[in-house]
């Protein structure tokens, strides 16, 4: 077992159990610590020197986020000395940030906008650090995301999202000094590089670095179940007007914890793909052949396809619901037994792959069915 | 499943996903889990991280070799012999947990009579592998507990898959490794809602929550509830249908959301059979290869238009909300079926929302019997969960297994080969694979950012065999089988071992199911996708090779 630990935070007492940092035991006391690199899961890096606290009897501030509690320990989370050194360290941060909040897609979500709010900077100071924002190159080789280096702040976060949760690794830090940047391997494009997509540093990104492609905001959220493989990752479809915009990970679902890949991330956009069908199709056969009867009117009601078509056994046209269900249960009529068959579908609900067995069962009267289990 | 239900009693992955990452031994074959299930792959991911050991075998050198502690190459075709060779092994070195075995399993002896014969030399000229790893392999799976076995595809579609799963079953017999957290024999299912379509009862021989049709109590129970008379002898199983299609026995075919052109094995024959049905009917999102030659298509409604439940493969059953209206003048699956019935005259398909189509499969389906909408608003439910008030089911055979005796049944089994064994004209193994970033046949060609990340079909091969060939990376390759051919590009990897190349079947535009072999599992009826006779020739480009001329190099 874990021993229990007691410190002092701001002169109020806080119990800890021993191995937590200080930034965890200020968390489960309500106490408030201002951070950047950090993100929840990861391991911490302590590279943005925002959480730095004071210890009594140790020389210099040090970083929460690194720093594990000992008994008896007396920790100062916010002061005038402190306040300024973060204030200078964000500053630092800033002075080679490209902002120009208004047009950036994460403003409002930002967390070095959040920072600067809490923080502030030295307006005079700041003009004079100011450089002239780094001029590199966007890459937007990837469909769902873009990076842009101009905004990163060095916190590796996607770094480490790569590493320790994706197990990709296909990103780090190249360069040195002010040339420092995330990069792939030999700083290749991200979509020549070992990247994946999934899109967990996107998610993870505490600026506008890296940022989803076509962001939409959307006005509100269905909870549901992806739809691609037997993971079921539990999932949020972010609707405006009648157009899916977004999925994210649902954090409570079991399965994925809030994460998802790119199938489940970006897969979603066949839901609104040009080609999917939009009315019911029957094929109108030449009137000379035996086979038409039942859909008498089906021709001249229906407009034709601008779609390529097989042509060996007619044309297809498309008919209204009323019609075509009608035909198809005036024509299954012929086939009950064992001369008709069904392939159910693994895509489809629980529900539907039970009302499709019972009628197949019930109406059809045979046990053909099955589908793609074992493919 | 079929091996699966032979030696514990129920086909489902019997552990829950969430318990991957606490597992101290995970032993993976035959997945690329991280392509095929990333979700479950960072699963892995986290456990190693965790200090837990990791074996993968797969002929393929997939990214979760970089992780693992012990990685084994062994060849397409040949699980058996390795998982013979690693249960010899536990039971030699007296390794196995002996009161598991004494108290929970049946047919230990028969076992161990006939691993005994084998020894480690022939298991390692089989399948390729030094015997030391296969040693080291198993003492790991067998010392480290809880271990869990992730399987997928790689162990079921071969033609003696179902002996395959027998195998991995006997590991976890065992090592006692089954009815606890972290452990047991995980069958990582390839849809998202195979489990549940299976669980329906969409499958030829049972009914939902698989109750046999040929018992007679059983359909009683069914002919009851539906009112009707139930036809007492089992259906056609999907890889044997087009055979009926074909000889002309059915002659109508109602294919609900799926591509069988695309996806079945020796796709050429199922064309063929498809060609000579008097009446399709398909009913998809899109105008897949096989709608295009039905008499009827129905505009389907997709995933996000409808509401209702799909199961996992850790049998969970979540819900699935609808999002927004139906895309266009399409309508969801379940609409459609019942209206058609209700066309037919059909009664008790009057259902107004797939709610109430719930609530009558909880009736008749012990399995989901206390599974409702309310209760899975938040989380979903692990079956079994018979009644109302039972929590689900994280974990299958806490105490007992599902097998008619109860106790776990080992089956001694005799590693065969392949179907189809490489010859003078067919030198290369092809073996079937999923990309990342796609999925089956269709839905996520749909989304254009895919396709700029993977557009096309490569086929992988080793450089070994790719020099001799005058084969270089991104060279147009003819693959030929006894089946058919296809054309792609090549991709020269160390991935794929020499002597086998690799495809994966997303592309229509490259079937490469026309190669594939329609060999099946004499009881589980899967094709062997994952292993056929093939050969690897240079497409040459005439114009190419004109300009190629006097630079020593051809092409």
């Amino acid at each position: 077992m874990t021993k229990n630990v007691t410190l002092t935070m701001n002169g109020v007492e806080v119990k800890a159990r021993e191995g937590m940092t200080i930034l965890e035991a200020a968390g489960s006391a309500g106490i408030f610590i201002p951070t950047l690199c950090h993100y929840p899961g990861l391991t911490s890096e302590g590279a943005c020197r925002i959480c730095l606290v004071k210890i009594e009897k140790k020389k210099k501030l040090h970083p929460a986020c690194r720093t594990p509690v000992e008994d008896g320990m007396v920790v100062i989370t916010d002061d005038a000395e402190i306040d300024q050194v973060r204030r200078v360290t964000l500053e630092l941060i800033l002075s080679d940030h490209d902002f120009n909040c208004l047009l950036c897609p994460k403003s409002g979500a930002c967390r070095l906008q959040a920072l600067v709010n809490r923080i502030g900077f030295d307006e005079r100071r700041f003009n004079r650090l100011n450089r002239v924002a780094k001029d590199l190159p966007v890459d937007t080789s990837n469909p769902f995301f873009d990076f842009n280096p101009n905004k990163c702040i060095h916190c590796g976060i996607c770094i480490r999202t790569c590493r320790e949760i994706v197990g990709v690794d296909a990103i780090n830090m190249a360069y040195r000094g002010y040339d420092l940047k995330v990069s792939t391997f030999g700083d290749q494009p991200f979509k020549e590089s070992a990247c994946v997509s999934c899109g967990e540093c996107v998610e993870r990104c505490p600026v506008g670095a890296l940022i989803p492609k076509d962001v939409k905001h959307p006005t509100r959220e269905v909870k549901t179940t992806c739809a691609y493989c037997g993971v079921g990752c539990g999932l949020y479809l972010g609707v405006r007007g009648d157009t899916i915009v977004k999925a994210r990970g649902d954090h409570s679902n079991p399965v994925n914890r809030g994460e998802l890949c790119v199938r489940g991330r970006s897969g979603y956009r066949f839901v609104h793909s040009p080609d999917r069908l939009s009315s019911p199709l029957v094929r109108a056969y030449d009137p000379l052949e035996s086979k038409p009867q039942g859909i008498n009117g089906a021709a001249e009601s229906g407009k034709l396809l601008t779609r390529p078509l097989v042509k060996e056994r007619g044309e297809f046209v498309e008919v209204s619901w009323e019609q075509a269900i009608k035909y198809l249960a005036s024509t299954l009529v012929h086939y009950k037994g064992d001369q008709f068959a069904a392939l159910s579908s693994a895509k489809c609900t629980n529900e539907e792959n039970y009302l499709f067995q019972k009628f197949v069962r019930v109406v059809m009267g045979t046990n053909n069915i099955d589908h793609c289990a074992r493919l | 499943m079929a091996g699966l239900a032979a030696a514990l009693g129920s086909g489902a992955m019997t552990n829950a996903v969430s318990e991957i990452g606490e597992a101290a031994c995970i032993f993976v074959i035959g997945s690329n889990t991280t392509a095929a299930h990333p979700i479950i792959g960072r699963q892995i991911v986290r456990a190693v991280k965790q200090g837990a050991k990791l074996i993968a075998a797969d002929p393929r050198r997939t990214v979760l070799r970089r992780m693992a502690d012990v990685w084994i190459r062994h060849k397409p075709g040949t699980d058996v012999a390795l998982l013979n060779a690693m249960a010899r092994v536990i039971i030699k070195k007296k390794l196995f947990d002996t009161s598991f075995v004494k108290e929970r399993c049946d047919g230990f002896e028969a076992l161990e009579a006939a691993v005994k014969d084998g020894d480690l030399a022939e298991a390692e000229q089989i399948t390729g592998v030094p015997a030391q790893k296969i040693v080291e392999a198993a003492r790991m799976y067998a010392t480290f507990s809880p271990a869990t076995i992730l399987y997928a595809m790689g162990i079921t579609q071969h033609s003696h898959g179902t002996d395959n799963v027998m195998a991995v079953a006997n590991l976890a017999l065992l090592t006692g490794n089954i009815g606890k957290p972290s452990s047991g024999v995980n069958p990582l299912r390839g849809q998202n809602n195979v489990q549940g379509a299976c669980d329906m009862g969409a499958l030829p021989n049972v009914l939902p929550g698989y109750q046999k049709v040929e018992d007679q109590k059983i359909r009683k129970k069914f002919e009851k509830a539906w009112n009707c008379q139930l036809n007492p002898s089992p259906g056609l199983v999907l890889t044997e249908l087009f055979e009926s299609v074909h000889a002309g026995k059915v002659k109508a075919l109602y294919i609900m959301g799926e591509n069988p052109i695309v996806s079945e094995a020796n796709t050429s024959f199922v064309e063929e059979a498809v060609s000579r049905l008097e009446l399709l009917v398909v009913q998809d999102l899109f105008l897949t290869e096989t709608a295009q030659m039905a008499d009827v298509v129905l505009p389907a409604a997709s995933f996000a238009e409808k509401d209702g439940t799909f199961t996992n493969t850790e049998r969970r059953v979540q819900r699935v909300r609808k999002a927004i209206e139906p895309v266009g003048n399409s309508r969801p699956d379940w609409v459609i079926i019942r209206d058609l019935a209700k066309n037919m005259g059909a009664k008790g398909f009057d259902f107004n929302s797939p709610e109430e189509i719930m609530e009558e499969i909880r009736g008749l389906t012990p399995s989901y019997g206390g599974i409702t909408y309310g209760r899975i608003s938040k989380v979903g439910l692990q079956w079994p969960c018979p009644d109302l008030d039972h929590p689900g089911t994280p974990y299958l055979f806490a105490e007992k297994f599902s097998t008619p005796s109860g106790r776990g049944q080992f089956a001694p089994i005799s590693y065969t080969p392949p179907a189809e064994v490489v010859s003078h004209e067919y030198p290369f193994i092809l073996t079937t694979r999923r990309s990342y970033f796609h999925f089956h046949s269709t839905l996520s060609r749909k989304v254009d950012g895919m396709n700029v990340l993977r557009s096309e079909e490569r086929v992988e091969i080793n450089p070994v065999d790719a020099a001799p060939l005058e084969i270089e990376n991104g060279d147009a390759v003819k693959v030929t089988s006894k089946r058919g051919a296809v054309q792609a590009k090549a991709k020269i990897t160390q991935t794929t071992p020499p002597g086998v190349v690799s495809m994966t079947f997303h592309y229509p535009e490259t079937r490469t199911n026309l190669l594939t072999h329609g060999a099946l599992d004499p009881v589980a009826k899967i094709p062997e996708f994952k292993v056929c006779a093939v050969k690897v020739e240079r497409e040459i480009d005439f114009g190419t090779q004109y300009l190629g001329w006097g630079t020593g190099k051809i092409g």
